[in-house]
């Protein structure tokens, strides 16, 4: 599954997405909420990509963006070359939509309940005019049936199934209109373990056989670590640390990303090293009022005087292993 | 990873849901509604008032309008089920035939302002901004203004009659149900099955109307029940200030008008009880009906 050399799917460039807070009679703009400030990575054909963060850092709204379910404040979105940032729904109707599909949190807010699984599963192809009646039908039993559920469940609805079911629902859905890029937005934070390691080998199992490319959300690492090839670490709107997972878990740079890894709980042989728990203090700031220079330099354990100056810059300190942080400049 | 199962695999889920016959939405409603009582002997009643109302002219024993003058202010009797009024006109039949413009106007005027409503509320939630504000605003102006001077003042203008009381009713109610339903898309566009249709490219009217709409329809079935006994009590009221349906077409609000008097109140008794009463009777049994309705279409309540 490694991608080296492959072509580029998705490139963003410098995508900012800010909501306006607004307050008063006639709802004056009175400032943002900086929920992605300023991201630029790119996903190549066949990869996965996961993001890791705490909550509130703006990975959901960053996978939101890409798939233009928000329009980016600024910045460049390119699908595969386009810049798919500005088009109207319209146009993305016509190029995008098919291409990139999503999967959804909470597969119990993620699937209509008034509908049955099969006019779920069939909407896509209403929507874009494919095939006939019967052959519809027939896709639906084909991709139920991949997605490890009876084909006679196609008439029921989603209410008469459990979590690990729906996701699997939800996986088939964003699999109808055979899309190149998966972004999976926390598809398995709502599950039991067990039925995570279900959905996860489905997913895994899926991407070799569609030959899918993954944008995979999640603040669980140790599940990020099992399905990327690649991870991010975001906080505050801004990516912080990308590099090749074997690099980022072994060999973290940023004092976040070390912070981060360190919280996950380890089994340890008796007699072993004790590994050094990084604990941060205080709080997660509010991305309406994100602090001056590097974004983490209040709860930074190294932080130094340029750090509440200057914003870093996000750029390779080793061989394709980037770092957003003035330690490496 | 996958050995370490703790919870069937979706396999042997399968064979155990395979067995069970799907449960459809009607099913569920069905069940959980005639859990309630109430509700159902409400849904009874009316199915009589509203049958009886329809078939009228069949059951009534006389004509709506036949006077006869030997026989005013009879008592209840065989020959008249609950009497006859100060015209000699057979009670029963004025209240069937009263019942046909109560419900009529009722129904009307309901299924128009939640048409309205539903549209523009629609609207305001899904797409908030301008058109949210725009219409908003509207609704609070119409809100701000009380109905029954408002009613009053639009008869006068109008002359009245059970096709202008229905335009009215219209154009005075739809404000609440816009309101509800703008509540209900604010807070259902943003779920994720919305955002999944938009991300698959379903169309905007389609994530509205086929999305969204559905899943707010429970409340708007509930307020437009509960909406039909509040317009029957307001066309009762407008009829016995004497704005309403005018005589000789019987309405139960205008037939409790001319029961006004004290001195008939006390002497003709049955006069003034039998209309009052089935303008009780209507009013507490759609609101019967919309609390179970509420119970049963509660999406929270389904598991």
């Amino acid at each position: 599954m490694t991608a080296a050399n492959q072509e580029t799917i998705l490139e963003l460039r410098d995508v900012k997405k800010y909501f306006p807070i607004r307050s008063g009679l006639f709802q004056r703009k009175v400032g943002d909420v900086k929920a992605v400030d300023g991201v630029s990575f790119s996903l190549k054909k066949g990869e996965t990509l996961g993001i890791v963060g705490e909550s509130g850092c703006g990975k959901s709204t960053a996978g939101r963006t890409m798939i233009r379910l928000y329009k980016p404040t600024e910045g460049q979105i390119l699908f595969k070359g386009q810049d798919i940032s500005n088009l109207s729904e319209e146009k993305l109707r016509k190029s995008v939509r098919k291409n990139i599909q999503m999967v959804f949190q909470d597969p119990f807010a993620s699937l209509n309940p008034r509908k049955t699984l099969r006019s779920i599963i069939k909407e896509p192809f209403n929507t874009h005019n494919m095939y006939t009646m019967r052959e519809r039908n027939e896709k639906v039993e084909e991709l139920l049936a991949r997605v490890g559920l009876h084909p006679s469940f196609a008439g029921r609805y989603p209410h008469e199934f459990s979590g690990g079911q729906r996701q699997r629902i939800g996986i088939a859905r964003a699999l109808t209109l055979n899309p190149e890029l998966i972004i999976a937005d926390e598809p398995v934070s709502a599950l039991d373990v067990s039925i995570q390691a279900q959905v996860i080998n489905l997913m895994e199992e899926l991407q070799e056989e569609f030959n899918l490319t993954y944008l995979f959300i999640s603040h669980d690492l140790s599940v990020v670590r099992h399905i990327s090839d690649r991870v991010g670490v975001m906080y505050l709107g801004k990516m912080m640390e990308l590099t090749g997972k074997h690099e980022l878990y072994d060999n973290p740079l940023h004092p976040y990303t070390q912070a981060l890894l360190s919280s996950v709980p380890v089994t340890r042989k008796r007699g072993s090293v004790k590994r050094e728990r990084i604990v941060l203090k205080g709080e997660l700031p509010s991305p309406a009022n994100p602090p001056k220079g590097c974004v983490f330099h209040t709860r930074c354990p190294v932080a130094k005087p340029i750090c509440k100056e200057q914003i870093p810059e996000f750029k390779e300190a080793a061989p394709s292993h980037f770092v957003a942080c003035h330690l490496y400049s | 990873m996958s050995e370490l199962q703790t919870t069937p695999s979706p396999e042997i889920r399968l064979k155990e849901n395979i067995s069970k016959k799907p449960e459809t939405m009607t099913k569920i409603f069905w069940e959980k509604f005639s859990k309630n009582k109430l509700a159902i002997l409400g849904a009874v009643i009316l199915f009589i008032i509203i049958m009886s109302a329809v078939f009228a002219p069949l059951i009534a024993p006389y004509p709506q309008e036949q006077q006869s003058l030997l026989d005013k202010y009879k008592a209840p009797g065989l020959e008249h089920l609950m009497g006859t009024d100060k015209f000699g006109r057979d009670i029963f039949s004025r209240i069937l035939y009263g019942a046909r413009v109560s419900l009529l106007v009722g129904f009307a005027s309901v299924v128009g302002s939640i048409l309205i409503g539903t549209v523009l509320g629609a609207l305001a939630g899904y797409f908030r901004g301008i058109v949210d504000a725009v219409i908003m605003r509207v609704v609070d102006i119409v809100l701000s203004i009380p109905d029954i001077f408002l009613l009053i003042t639009l008869v006068t203008i109008f002359k009245p009659g059970v096709d202008k009381l229905i335009l009215i009713f219209c154009l005075t109610g739809w404000t609440t149900t816009a309101r509800l339903v703008r509540g209900e898309f604010l807070s259902l566009r943003s779920r994720e099955y919305v955002l999944a249709a938009k991300t698959i490219g379903t169309k905007t009217h389609k994530i509205i109307f086929s999305h969204i709409l559905p899943n707010a329809l429970g409340p708007i079935i509930v307020s437009a029940t509960l909406k039909v006994g509040s317009v029957i009590l307001a066309e009762s009221a407008l009829s016995y200030l004497g704005f309403g349906i005018q005589p000789p077409i019987a309405s139960w609000g205008n037939m409790l008008q001319d029961a006004q008097n004290f001195t008939v109140m006390i002497q003709a008794w049955w006069y003034p009880l039998f209309p009052g009463l089935f303008i009780l009777m209507t009013v507490l049994c759609f609101n019967f009906v919309g609390d179970g309705l509420r119970d049963a279409l509660d999406p929270k309540n389904i598991k």
